[in-house]
């Protein structure tokens, strides 16, 4: 049986509910199974990489050798076997396609199903999208417009071709190789990802987008983002993703580098729906993700957007490093976990520089049985005079059997620095609900409206593709939550 | 319209109605009176189906169906609306969304097709106006902040707009000024229709004197102990309740 056969099979005994749960039946071009520097060398061959990204990998790889995984995070699964999983899937024969019309129908029927149909809905939402299937990219669209204006967006696999120069300068320069466990694994397997690169006073035309994709058994997802904003430029940036079912767990380790030159301004939203394993806490992503920002020049900024309601294991912290004068570093996020789910998110923002300000609102929804923590810091150093910082981090729990923790570090090394810290812990009301309900509105919708009127704030900060998704999901992923 | 028969409910194990009979047809304003503590507000719980409000015996019949069969939901869908004697606050859900998500989800359960943002925004401003409900109210997060006054206002201008055929006006005249009061009961005497009926629970006479019921019902002890026309009510005034739960009429 090939293993697409097989899950498909395992899909249809596990049944339905999560909307997302199938599995598109494409032949893999698979790595062996297992880690070892063989693996690292097929993935950079695979990828027809010059030698300096092979021995850049090979150089994390042996790293990672010596490092023991993190285990600090209020999350606990198994202990994960790194040799029996493959690092490498990719759909077989994809040259570049240099149209959507080359692309494998049966792929295009995946996107469909997720709900994003390439071909009419990017042209009209004006949006590129750089659709990620598996670990290889396959169609690239509005690559004329983006050229026009001078943008690069491109996989990053293309960029380490035909952007050495770039590449070599800024990768890892945010994350560095030896950042920590995941990151340095990633670093070593990255199968692909998305490269950026806005030039000088050039405000991007349009919203990018990724979309990002799991789709072959036991096959970790290493993605890698890069995005350069040079001085004076503007660029939103939206990841989203959606998984098919499995009863494996499967890890995912991606790593994102965001660099802001002087006056230069980065968006990042990030709606992010992994399969979160079932009622019973089978199954699901285990998402251990390295999201870095660096202000590096002046007056530049930073702001992280997320939505994650999906995986079974989140351990993310998308942060900012205030290095330029003035810079700005912002962190919305909206967690949910439900059933037997786990997150353990937040943020750091470390202000270097004088007068840097931050900006951090945390909404953690908690329902089933599930886990949820905000672990965030706030560092301002000697030089980071009259720096900002403002924190709400707001919990609500639905049900008696969830934990919500709020673990906020602060260390400040200069008295002129002025941190505000708020948290509350609430719980959906009976008497809500019941008010809801006596206005006509189903206890589903009323918890979704409860709980996104919880999270409005944060909502407001999505461009607007994603909002109304974002809205939808919220809803959808605490579907059942109340008695 | 409305048919309550011997109606026997408990909270928490604890018996609050004993024995409630009462009976509204179309077109009718029904007052209940009576003193705090006499199961005013379980009446009006058990007749939305709050959770928690267990009926022990007797029998609610609404439009010749069993009331107490449906959801909570499904009930306002079938136009059993009731104003709250404490409007809850919802953070961050703007009054006008709620609106909008109540009134469509009311439609849907009729098989109604949605109105859309803007045939919500025209309904409700049309309506919101002869309340004195401000732009700004529709604006700001679901009774968030709202004084007292713009509670009341907010619960009679949803009742305007979801259009109920029973509406139940639990105590909406507690915290209100004279001047809100007066709005409040203009609000309520509009909506008296020959299709709809209304029942108003109040502890004071005060509200009737601007909203004139056909019938006037004692609740004392979890019973109707005593029944009449408006003048019920002065004399109630007049008297206070100790008089009347002593001497049945």
């Amino acid at each position: 049986m090939s293993i697409a056969a097989e899950t498909k099979s395992q899909v249809a005994e596990i049944g339905e509910k999560y909307k997302y749960g199938f599995v598109t039946d494409i032949e893999m071009d698979m790595a062996p199974k297992g880690l070892s520097e063989d693996t690292v060398r097929f993935i950079s061959a695979k990828k027809g990489e010059p030698e300096w990204m092979l021995e850049w990998r090979l150089g994390a790889f042996r790293r990672w050798l010596t490092m023991k995984e993190p285990d600090w995070a209020r999350v606990h699964y198994p202990k994960i076997d790194y040799q029996n999983s493959y690092y490498y899937a990719a759909p077989k024969n994809t040259p570049l396609k240099q149209s959507l019309d080359e692309v494998d129908p049966k792929l295009l029927e995946t996107y469909k199903k997720l709900g994003i149909p390439l071909h009419e809905q990017m042209a009209l939402a004006g949006v590129a999208v750089d659709a990620v299937f598996d670990s290889v990219s396959v169609a690239t669209t509005f690559k004329d417009k983006l050229n026009e204006a001078g943008v690069i967006f491109c996989p990053i696999s293309e960029a380490i071709r035909d952007y050495p120069d770039l590449v070599k300068q800024y990768l890892g320069m945010v994350v560095p190789v030896t950042d920590n466990f995941f990151a340095t694994l990633n670093s070593a397997v990255f199968s692909d990802g998305t490269f950026v690169y806005v030039p000088k006073g050039v405000r991007c035309p349009m919203e990018l987008s990724t979309y990002f994709r799991i789709n072959a058994s036991e096959t970790g997802q290493f993605e890698r983002t890069l995005i350069i904003a040079d001085e004076g430029s503007f660029v939103s940036y939206l990841e989203g993703c959606t998984a098919p079912k499995r009863d494996e767990n499967q890890l995912h380790a991606a790593v994102v580098e965001l660099v802001t030159l002087d006056n230069a301004e980065i968006k990042y939203s990030t709606v992010q729906n992994w399969y979160p394993g079932d009622e019973n806490g089978l199954g699901g992503i285990f998402n251990f993700v390295t999201k870095r920002g660096d202000c590096r020049g002046k007056k530049s900024k930073i702001s992280w957007t997320q939505v994650e309601t999906g995986s079974a294991i989140t351990w993310k912290y998308p942060s900012c490093i205030l290095r330029g004068d003035e810079s700005v570093g912002e962190f919305y996020s909206i967690a949910i976990a439900n059933n037997y789910q786990q997150a353990d998110t937040g943020t750091k923002m470390i202000h270097l520089g004088a007068n840097t300000r931050s900006r951090i609102i945390s909404k953690g929804i908690s329902a089933g049985k599930a886990q949820n923590t905000y672990r965030g810091l706030v560092s301002v150093y000697g030089k980071a005079k009259n720096a900002r910082n403002y924190t709400q981090c707001d919990s609500l729990l639905i049900g008696g059997d969830c934990g919500a923790h709020t673990v906020p570090y602060i260390e400040s090394r200069n008295s002129t620095a002025r941190i505000e810290h708020e948290a509350t812990t609430s719980k959906i009301a009976e008497d809500q609900l019941f008010y809801c309900l006596q206005r006509g509105i189903p206890q589903d919708e009323a918890v979704s409206l409860i709980v996104n009127g919880f999270c409005r704030e944060v909502l407001q900060q999505l461009p607007m593709e994603f909002a109304v998704e974002a809205q939808k999901l919220v809803g959808i992923s605490l579907e059942g939550s109340v008695g | 319209m409305l048919d309550i028969k011997n109606l026997h409910v408990a909270v928490g194990g604890k018996e609050i109605l004993k024995g409630l009979t009462l009976s509204i047809q179309p077109g009718q304003v029904h007052a209940i009176m009576g003193p705090n503590g006499s199961g005013k507000s379980t009446l009006s719980y058990v007749l939305a189906g709050r959770a928690g409000y267990d009926i022990t015996g007797g029998s609610i019949t609404y439009n010749g169906e069993d009331l107490t069969a449906l959801k909570p939901e499904e009930r306002a869908a079938k136009g059993v609306f009731l104003a709250m004697q404490y409007p809850v606050e919802i953070p961050g859900v703007t009054t006008m969304t709620f609106l909008k998500t109540a009134l469509n989800s009311q439609r849907r359960a009729r098989g109604e097709a949605d109105l859309d943002a803007i045939g919500v925004l025209k309904l409700v401003r049309a309506k919101a106006k002869t309340l004195n409900v401000s732009e700004d109210m529709l604006k700001r997060p679901l009774n968030v902040g709202f004084s007292g006054g713009e509670k009341k206002r907010l619960e009679i201008l949803q009742m305007s707009v979801f259009e109920p055929k029973l509406a139940v006006l639990d105590e909406t005249d507690s915290g209100l000024d004279i001047d809100a009061l007066r709005v409040v009961a203009e609000g309520v005497n509009a909506l008296r229709d020959p299709s709809r009926a209304m029942l108003v629970i109040t502890h004071y006479q005060r509200l009737l004197d601007y909203i004139v019921p056909d019938r006037i019902h004692v609740l004392a002890g979890g019973r109707i102990v005593a029944e009449g026309g408006k003048e019920l009510a002065l004399e109630l005034e007049a008297k206070g309740y100790e008089h009347i739960i002593k001497v049945p009429a």
